[in-house]
This record gives structure tokens, C-alpha cells and sequence, in this order.
């Protein structure tokens, strides 16, 4: 097969549309300083990448079930990379990350180790192996490699599970954002949001999701990494990454100075501080001292790491390359494009901290008196909505460091503004967080839908199916869900439900040992992956209502919380597969082939999809 | 059952993925295991514990990928297994 002639013009078609964003953000420049409102800015910006996003997901409208479910597999290498960076990067990832490491420094790093170091794991273990297996959903594989009706439909469970809890919040963010842009109420915003994200998805199913997702990428790199640097340059340093050491150790140094000082719970409810404000009581660099806080920090990265690669959304989008060196080359630059925006966030933590702390720069509050605080634009606007809160604890009339409080998402919100930049930066902000959000909420979906309408309905209920029944049922699956997440974004369950961290907890304890055992271990059977994948979501599940705040709140075993359970569900999950295959017969001679062709790359993919 | 030729070529496959395994390790929990250790060390003005978590590893998880990767594709294509002329599909 030749390459096609839209292969051949990816790289000129998306280098024409990054050129045509960059000339739309000039021109909104302009249009601010011709007056333009701070308002209408802002619904520009989000209402013409969501045009965009919304044709693109037209012109990829496809009939194929090839093409429908792994983009006809023939996404390149970078192209694949840049989409699963988008499919990757959340709402969360965008707006909220910098913001907690802004706040919680060292620990929460734990985070963007544990979000990166997850794809050597997945180049490495799976994502090669379970391409050559050719699958369309990870099920599939489940259901190819271990047989069985059973099987696959565990995994689609864990699937289920897993992607649900988070699409939730990927859909709550999408409405927040698109509200708070079009200033429109929420609930209506979630329901704009689904609109938006299903016009990306419903038409040409991974294939367009694919080629919007590319183009959200852009968008969502360009409006983090713009205000990055700028107010990096502001400060004299070129590049931030590696000159902001002196900021850091300064920082410190302010931290001294000011004192860090952690608020009782009776003052701030004396002070009526609102609920989720927080304020800066941790060490910006410091390492928190004792054998525990190491074990914290790394059990929270190993369940990151570990839930990163059994998690289906991702490595379907492996599954739409043309081969198999290509799927793990592929893993390498999606963890480039991701590292872009990992490695910046601690950046602008840090520069977002030395504006408000350092005395010598012109944006600093900390130290100054307060009425003159107040008085301040942004830190009106913020106050207004309730993201920003001044309380005089001490009734000096000085703002001290323990008397400001914000909202995490507020350093990525408002930093453009708290350094001066124009309202044109804000406007691109927006639209970078709604980018991250949509593009994980179309992949998320199509991974629920797909594994639906593929292993449910295709290969369980009706193995007889049309392609054109098959894909109506694919689509129409793909507005229910939409639907039933939309509705339960809408019920702000997400203080309950929106624990992003949750959905990697899930995928790890029931999925990472049967799909990496099912590659590397011949002897794995049946029985084993069933018992596997049960035992690890169970006692998961079982877990996190034993510790969860919100359920039975007992106390962690080895501080291993409710943001960590995977630790358990995955220790169960391994011990259970591996006693059940060793006590079960091994699995036929043409299982083992099986295994034995998918070990290497070249060949035929070892099933084949009709 | 696998040829001998098979056999040989995942033996390769699997030291690299264990030699992968252990660097990765290293960078992803063992540095932070004794980051209260590190942290008075200056990398780039950095406290390096803060450094590892911030950058260094994933600098490090990012060239890591991509030198496996250039190894995995010499086994393959040692044993004769390359699909990489794929690639131009």
C-alpha cells in the first residue's frame, strides 16, 4: 500500500492550521486594543476551536469499521504522538496541576512523575505486542488472548469502570470552562460541552478523533507554553526550564522570611474562608522528612505509573498505527509531547509564586497592605466569583502569606492577568483547558462506546452484524453514554466521582496484570486472567470503601489512602492470576502460537477483524 | 511452537526489557526513596531532589523510550523480524 496522498499532506495541512491560529490570536490581540470587550474575547476564542474541532470531526466522517475504530490504521508516528498527548492531558493536567504543586510542592510532584514514567512501562510491556495482536478495544485482546465471552466481558467492566469515573470530570471541566467563556449557566455549559465533544467523535468515530485531537494538541501547548515564557522574559531569564534555580532558592528564602504557617481549622472558620481555598503552607522545593512521606510519594508514583498503562483510552490510540515498530516509536513521542506541558507546569508554579511573594517585582501583595490588595483588578474579578479570598487573621492590616487564599485552578486561570498580560492571553488560556478537556472526553467515550458495540454487541449478542449496523449501534452508544456522563457531570457528583486519580487505581487493579502477563508469561490462563482481574477489582473496590472519606473513613493501611488503592488491588490481582494459572491446565497449542506471533513484529497481525 | 530463531530473539528482547526495567526504576522510585537524602545537592541551582521530580526524570523517562526503542529495532531486525519497512505504509 502506498502512502496516501492525505498522509503525504498531514504535515503541510497542520502547519497551516497552527499558522492560522497563531494569525487568530494576532488578530484578537489586535481587536483588544481596538477595544474589543474582555467578553467577547473570550466566546471568540472558544467558539472558533470548537468550529474547528467540530468540522475537522466532519471531514473524518467515515462507513468503515477499520476506519471507525483504529483510524484505518494509518496515523503516523508524530501525528499518533500528538494525539495521544491531547487524549492524555486532561482538564486536570491543564488547569488544575500547576496549581497543586503550586500548594503542595514536593508531594504532589508525585504526579507528573507518576504521569510521564507510565509510557516506558507501556513502550516497553505492552503497546508493540498488543498491536501486532491487531485488536480494536482492549478487551479484545483480553478476549482474543484468553477466550472466552467471560473474560472479555470483565474487562469491559473494568473499562467501564475506569473510564466512566473519569470521563465524568473531563465533561465537568468542558462545562465549567465553556460557562464560564460563554456565560452561560453550568448545567447548560455541560450540555454544550457533549454537543461539542460528540460533533468531534460521533462521525468518523477514532479516525476523527484522531485528527481533532491532533489539532487540540496545538491549541493546548501553545496557550500553556505562551504565558510561560512571557512572563519568564518579563523576569530576564530566556529559557525558564533550566534558569529559574535562583527563583527557587529565593523562594525559599521569602519562605523564611514570611513564615510558613499552617492555618487551624476554628480560624479559618472564624475568618469564613470558603471551602477548597487554600493557602501557602508548604515548602516550595523542601523534601518532607521521614521513611513515610517517601513511601507517600512513592506509592502515589507507582500507582500513576502503573494505572497509566492499563489505561484503555490510551492504548487504543496504539492500535491505529500501521505498524509495529510504528506503535512503539509512537509511545516515544507521545511522552515528548506530553513532557512539553509536564515540565513546564513546576515552571510556572514557580513563577506564578515569585509574582505574588518577591517584594522587588511591581506584582508582588504579599507584605502590602491590604486595602491596597483589594484594590488590585484581577484580584477584584477573582474575588468576586469566590476563587480568591483575603482574611486579616492577625487584624495588622498586612497581608501575611497565611492570609491569602485561592482556588488550585487559579494560578493557571488568572496568572496571565496577575502578571499584566493582556486579556488576549486569558482568552487563549480558556481555550487551551477546554481543548485538554475535550480531547480526553472524546477519547474516553469512544473507549467506552467502542468497547460496547465491539465486544458486547459485535462479537457477544449479534456476531452476524452489518457494518452499517454495526457502526449505527456504535454511534448510537456513543450519544448514550455521552448522555448519561453529561448527566452526571451536571450533578456536580464530582467531589465523589471526579477523583481522577481513582480511574488509575481501577484500571491498575484489574487490567495491568492480565494484559502484561497475557504478552510475557505463555503459562497465564484462562482462569488465571479471570481471577486476576476479579480478585484485583474487588478487593480494590472493597479497599477504597474501607479507607475512602466519603465511605467507611478508617484509617489507611501503611498510609496507603484512598488515592492509592491500586496498591492493593494490583498486589491481589497478580498473586490471584498467578496461583489460578499454575493450579489450571496450560492453555492450547494455539494459544501459545498466538503468543508466539505477537512476540514478534513482523508477520500478519494475529487476528483478523472482519 | 516457536523456532529456535523465535526463541532466541525474545531471550534478546526480554534482557532488554529487564535492563529497561531496572533504569526505570531507578529514576522513578529509587531517586525518590532517598530524596530527603539528596535534596541539600545544587543541580542547575536546583535542590536536586526537587530537580529529579520537576525535570530530571522525565528527561530521563523520554530518552529512555527512544534508546530502547533504536535497541528493540536492531534485535528485531538481527533475527530478521523488522517490520520497520512498514513504517512508509
Amino acid at each position: 500500500m502506498a502512502k496516501s496522498k492525505f498522509v503525504q499532506d498531514l504535515p503541510r495541512i497542520y502547519t497551516i492550521y497552527t499558522g492560522g491560529f497563531v494569525a487568530f490570536i494576532a488578530l484578537m490581540a489586535f481587536a483588544e486594543t481596538q477595544g474589543m470587550s474582555a467578553k467577547n474575547i473570550g466566546l471568540c476564542f472558544v467558539g472558533f476551536t470548537i468550529l474547528i474541532y467540530a468540522v475537522i470531526g466532519w471531514l473524518a466522517r467515515t462507513a468503515e469499521v477499520d476506519a471507525y475504530y483504529v483510524a484505518g490504521r494509518q496515523v503516523p508516528t508524530v501525528f499518533n504522538g500528538m494525539a495521544t498527548a491531547a487524549d492524555w492531558m486532561s482538564g486536570a493536567s491543564f488547569v488544575a496541576m500547576a496549581g497543586g504543586i503550586y500548594f503542595n510542592g514536593y508531594t504532589y510532584m508525585a504526579f507528573v512523575v507518576g504521569w510521564t514514567g507510565g509510557y516506558v512501562l507501556v513502550a516497553s510491556l505492552l503497546a508493540p505486542y498488543l498491536r501486532k495482536f491487531g485488536c480494536y478495544t482492549v478487551p479484545d485482546f483480553i478476549g482474543t488472548r484468553y477466550g472466552g465471552n467471560f473474560a472479555r466481558f470483565c474487562a469491559v467492566l473494568i473499562l467501564l469502570l475506569a473510564s466512566f469515573t473519569y470521563v465524568t470530570a473531563q465533561i465537568n471541566a468542558t462545562g465549567t470552562i465553556a460557562s464560564r467563556a460563554l456565560g452561560i449557566p453550568f448545567d447548560v455549559g455541560v450540555w454544550v460541552g457533549l454537543v461539542s465533544i460528540l460533533l468531534c467523535a460521533m462521525l468518523g468515530g477514532m479516525k476523527s478523533v484522531t485528527w481533532s485531537q491532533v489539532a487540540q494538541y496545538i491549541v493546548l501547548i501553545i496557550a500553556y507554553l505562551i504565558p510561560i515564557f512571557w512572563m519568564s522574559w518579563k523576569l530576564g531569564h530566556v529559557f525558564p526550564h533550566f534558569s529559574l534555580g535562583g527563583e527557587v532558592e529565593r523562594i525559599v528564602a521569602l519562605e523564611a522570611q514570611y513564615g510558613l504557617v499552617k492555618n487551624s481549622a476554628e480560624a479559618l472558620k472564624e475568618a469564613k474562608v470558603p471551602a477548597g481555598l487554600s493557602s501557602m503552607s508548604i515548602p516550595h522545593s523542601g523534601v518532607p522528612a521521614g521513611a513515610m512521606a517517601a513511601w507517600k510519594y512513592v506509592s502515589l508514583a507507582i500507582c500513576m505509573m502503573v494505572g497509566t498503562a492499563s489505561l484503555p483510552h490510551i492504548l487504543m490510540r496504539y492500535f491505529t498505527t500501521p505498524s509495529v515498530t510504528s506503535a512503539r516509536r509512537s509511545v516515544a513521542w507521545s511522552l515528548f509531547f506530553i513532557f512539553l506541558l509536564y515540565f513546564s507546569a513546576p515552571m510556572l508554579a514557580t513563577l506564578s509564586k515569585i509574582q505574588l511573594l518577591d517584594p522587588n517585582l511591581p506584582t508582588a501583595i504579599i507584605g502590602k497592605k491590604i486595602v491596597d490588595v483589594q484594590a488590585i483588578e484581577w484580584v477584584k474579578n477573582w474575588t468576586a466569583v469566590g476563587q480568591v479570598y483575603i482574611a486579616d487573621l492577625n487584624k495588622d492590616g498586612i497581608l501575611q502569606l497565611n492570609e491569602w487564599f485561592m482556588r488550585d485552578d487559579v494560578v493557571v486561570l488568572a496568572t496571565p492577568e496577575v502578571a499584566g498580560l493582556p486579556y488576549v492571553i486569558s482568552g487563549l488560556v480558556a481555550a487551551g483547558g477546554l481543548a485538554a478537556a475535550m480531547s480526553t472526553a472524546d477519547g474516553l467515550l469512544l473507549a467506552i462506546a467502542n468497547a460496547f458495540s465491539h465486544d458486547i454487541y459485535f462479537k457477544m449478542i449479534d456476531p452476524r452484524a452489518s457494518v452499517l449496523k454495526r457502526l449505527t449501534v456504535a454511534r448510537v452508544l456513543l450519544i448514550v453514554i455521552g448522555c448519561a456522563s453529561a448527566y452526571v457531570a451536571a450533578m456536580r457528583l464530582t467531589g465523589i466521582l471526579g477523583a481522577v486519580a481513582w480511574a488509575f487505581d481501577f484500571a491498575m487493579s484489574g487490567l495491568f496484570f492480565p494484559l502484561v502477563l497475557g504478552v510475557w508469561w505463555k503459562r497465564a490462563t484462562r482462569s488465571g486472567a479471570i481471577a486476576g482481574m476479579l480478585g484485583g477489582l474487588i478487593s480494590g473496590t472493597w479497599y477504597l470503601y474501607y479507607v475512602g472519606p466519603t465511605f467507611l473513613n478508617q484509617t489507611p493501611w501503611l498510609g496507603i489512602d484512598n488515592l492509592r488503592f491500586g496498591i492493593i488491588g494490583a498486589s491481589v490481582s497478580l498473586i490471584a492470576m498467578v496461583v489460578v494459572s499454575l493450579l489450571t491446565k496450560p492453555e492450547s497449542e494455539a494459544i501459545q502460537q498466538m503468543v508466539d506471533d505477537a512476540r514478534i513484529p513482523s508477520g500478519k497481525t494475529v487476528m483478523t477483524q472482519r | 511452537m516457536a523456532s529456535p530463531k523465535q526463541k532466541a530473539h525474545w531471550e534478546a528482547t526480554r534482557s532488554l526489557m529487564i535492563i529497561v526495567m531496572a533504569i526505570w526504576f531507578f529514576f522513578a522510585i529509587f531517586v525518590f526513596c532517598i530524596g530527603e537524602q539528596i535534596n541539600h545537592i545544587k543541580f542547575l541551582g536546583y535542590p536536586l531532589a526537587y530537580y529529579m521530580t520537576a525535570q530530571g526524570s522525565l528527561i530521563a523517562f523520554v530518552v529512555l523510550i527512544f534508546w530502547s526503542n533504536s535497541r528493540q529495532e536492531k534485535i528485531d531486525r538481527e533475527f530478521g523480524f523488522s517490520d520497520a519497512d512498514r513504517e512508509d505504509d
